[in-house]
């Protein structure tokens, strides 16, 4: 088995079915789907599929309405700590916590290779089941399709959501201002390196698994305690803090100055970063966020953020500054500084 | 982190600077031969914190930077051919060739693959029979031995479709070519740590003593590139050439024997085009007779391809030292890493994408 498949097969048994992997007729619609939905993605998913569930759903809101869209192609599907599964919740739920929303529903689609294993499909499934669990989101609808062998890399999934937005929230990069605190959630780059480790073949003597987590519970404690004074949010996903913290620069206009000390990394991630000629910086999450908030709360929500499981690391990173031109300043552990660009293209490690 | 943080410590760093600038009374340039080190002075914000006297001039150690246009069309070349896989070091595929880099050619369809090792390489030729699978072989000294194990262990394996295309280049040579140039201006060198733990101390006796030049093998951490820098100011003010180690904790007087005796079985020296710098003799390596049958370039009959360099980029006064990136017109503006247009914008290590990644703007301060 790959290293950080979930392990449910004690409580949730794959069915048994008389085929062992999917066909191109799976995605037919016609009743190869219908075996696939009814025997297999139904009974995986359970409680948080609704009964009703079709090609659309017809919602109930209460408020404001955050919406979001995503794809997952990650490979490979499973890695150190989990799989496509979560992350394809998480992914969504989210992108919807950044806007100051709760996740309410979600929908699931995806796109099979023809010959992937029903056996990591299921994995797959309870995965998103879990995910789902534990945001508190109900999947509303959803399509499957299969495409010929080679066609895709086993499994892409794609996700949207919709949530309600926290009455006193208001995040938006106008809203910052110069003097506010640079907060991120938790430890860097975990996500990006554990991914690399599979699919290079490194060995650390610390296995670093994804950080992968929803972020709507320390999202909504905060916008809970202080509403407005949360001036902006991001997750910093592909492109890691760096680009987010340059995002928020040039939407606000304003500078940033970060401080190398107070970048809370895992020994063993930047022992990777290290070697692979990385930078932390650089590298993606899928567990935590970025909060630019007023300076006067930070303390507080320190305090608040550290006391929730997502929250345990998280670090007063830098401050904004009113000082031109909208850019990324890292002052290093020397003293020395330097800007700190968005990832150009594609991360590449280095020759030597 | 051991072996680190020692070399990351302030106050350590600021000792090195003052007595920096305590010793320096004359103007001096002083060249980083290796890529590492341009990126560890900039990444660190040392040069903003070195004394005016001192200007750091980035040298020509980056192999992504060097290795010419005409290389790279003959790694696109093959890696439009039918049935072959192209392996390579992550940061050659975007480097501009003629009219394409690998990334693109990737795109249109050629099977190019980023590997860490020429060994990954090497287990794709087992893995995949009915491929040809060629590695780009890039790189200084550091990389060849890693190369060179790979083509015995495929001779060991019997394997029939492994090859390399071998575009590697030597440090000494270069340094010579820069010092011999009557435009030249670099009063001291800081050696390539790396290059010099796989070929120790020996090759810059004669040019230390023959230019009469300090030459201070050095390391990559801050405290590294300070030691090295005060080394080198110390000999300038004293009127000394000698070569100095900095970087003992690895770096061997006698190199690293074992791995240059792997590069010597398969290896043999060659004339070699640099970017920006053109022809310099003796200066590469090619997979030498013993080997022919693991040689892309004799397995493949490829064109000889003469490219001319893209005349916008001045990666050639760049990697000579002669002008700084941020002095290019172009630097920033119609050439980022995004749309580099030389090489030098391309790797981490690049002496352009370095300062177009962290130099400090006056503007900010």
């Amino acid at each position: 088995m790959a290293a950080g498949k979930f392990t449910y097969s004690l409580s949730c048994p794959l069915p048994q079915l008389d085929f062992d992997r999917i066909v191109l007729g799976h995605g037919s619609g016609g009743l190869l789907s219908k075996r696939l939905i009814d025997k297999v993605i139904r009974p995986a998913l359970g409680e948080v599929i609704l009964s009703e569930w079709h090609d659309g759903a017809i919602l109930n809101t209460h408020s404001k309405l955050a919406f979001s869209s995503d794809s997952y192609v990650v490979s490979p599907v499973f890695f150190p700590g989990g799989n496509i599964g979560h992350l394809a919740i998480h992914g969504t739920v989210n992108d919807l916590a950044m806007c100051g929303a709760e996740a309410k529903y979600l929908s699931l689609s995806f796109i099979l290779e023809e010959g992937l294993l029903l056996s990591d499909f299921w994995e797959i499934l309870l995965s998103i089941k879990n995910a789902c669990e534990r945001s508190s989101v109900k999947i509303v609808t959803g399509d499957t399709k299969v495409v010929d062998g080679k066609k895709c890399d086993q499994i892409f999934i794609s996700t949207s959501g919709i949530g309600e937005v926290h009455a006193q929230s208001d995040v938006h990069a106008k809203n910052i201002r110069a003097g506010d605190t640079i907060i991120v959630s938790g430890n860097m780059a975990s996500h990006g390196i554990a991914v690399m480790s599979v699919r290079q073949g490194l060995e650390f003597e610390t296995q670093v698994t994804t950080d992968s987590a929803p972020l709507h519970v320390p999202v909504k404690k905060l916008l809970d305690a202080f509403g407005s004074k949360i001036h902006f949010l991001r997750d910093p996903t592909r492109g890691g803090v760096a680009t987010v913290l340059n995002e928020a620069a040039l939407d606000s206009g304003l500078s940033i100055e970060i401080h190398e000390q107070n970048l809370p990394v895992l020994p063993e991630v930047n022992g990777a970063c290290e070697l692979l000629g990385l930078d932390p910086l650089h590298v993606a999450n899928e567990g935590i966020f970025i909060a630019i908030v007023d300076p006067e709360i930070a303390d507080e929500a320190m305090g608040i953020l550290r006391n929730d499981e997502c929250g345990i690391h998280a670090a007063i990173i830098g401050q904004v500054l009113d000082r031109q031109p909208p850019q990324v300043i890292c002052q290093s552990l020397i003293g020395g500084r330097r800007v700190v660009p968005m990832l150009p293209g594609e991360q590449l490690p280095r020759i030597c | 982190m051991k072996f680190l943080e020692e070399y990351r410590d302030r106050e350590r760093v600021e000792q090195l600077l003052h007595e920096i600038s305590r010793i320096v009374t004359k103007p001096w340039k002083i060249m980083e031969v290796c890529g590492g080190q341009t990126h560890g002075l900039v990444k660190n914000g040392i040069i903003g914190m070195l004394p005016e006297k001192i200007t750091m001039v980035h040298g020509p150690g980056c192999p992504v930077c060097v290795t010419p246009a005409s290389l790279i069309d003959e790694a696109i070349a093959l890696s439009k051919k039918e049935n072959v896989v192209l392996a390579s070091f992550g940061d050659m595929i975007r480097v501009p060739g003629t009219s394409e880099s690998l990334l693109q050619a990737k795109a249109a369809g050629a099977d190019v693959r980023i590997v860490y090792s020429p060994l990954d390489a090497l287990r794709i030729a087992q893995a995949e029979r009915e491929k040809q699978v060629v590695f780009f072989g890039v790189g200084f000294e550091t990389t060849a031995p890693a190369i060179a194990l790979s083509v015995i262990q495929a001779k060991q394996l019997g394997l029939k479709n492994f090859f390399v295309l071998a575009s590697h280049v030597l440090v000494p040579p270069a340094m010579e070519a820069i010092l011999s140039d009557p435009a030249n201006e670099i009063n001291a060198f800081l050696a390539a740590g790396h290059v010099c733990t796989i070929m120790g101390e020996k090759e810059y006796y004669p040019i230390a003593a023959k230019y009469h030049v300090p030459i201070i093998i050095t390391g990559f951490e801050p405290v590294d590139l300070l030691q090295g820098i005060l080394m080198a100011v110390k000999q300038l003010e004293a009127g000394e050439a000698k070569v100095e180690n900095q970087y003992s904790r690895m770096v061997m007087p006698e190199g690293n024997p074992s791995a240059q005796q792997l590069m010597q079985q398969v290896f043999a020296t060659c004339d070699r085009e640099w970017r920006g710098i053109g022809e310099i003799p003796s200066s590469g390596l090619e997979v030498n007779a013993g080997y022919s049958s693991f040689d892309a370039r004799k397995k493949f009959s490829l064109p000889v391809i003469s490219s001319t360099e893209k005349t916008e980029c001045r990666a050639g006064e760049v990697l000579r030292g002669v002008l700084k990136p941020v002095q290019c017109e172009h630097f920033g503006k119609r050439c980022t890493p995004e749309h580099p247009l030389g090489a030098p914008m391309v790797s981490s290590e690049g002496a352009c994408a370095a300062y177009y990644h962290y130099h400090q703007t006056a503007a900010s301060e």
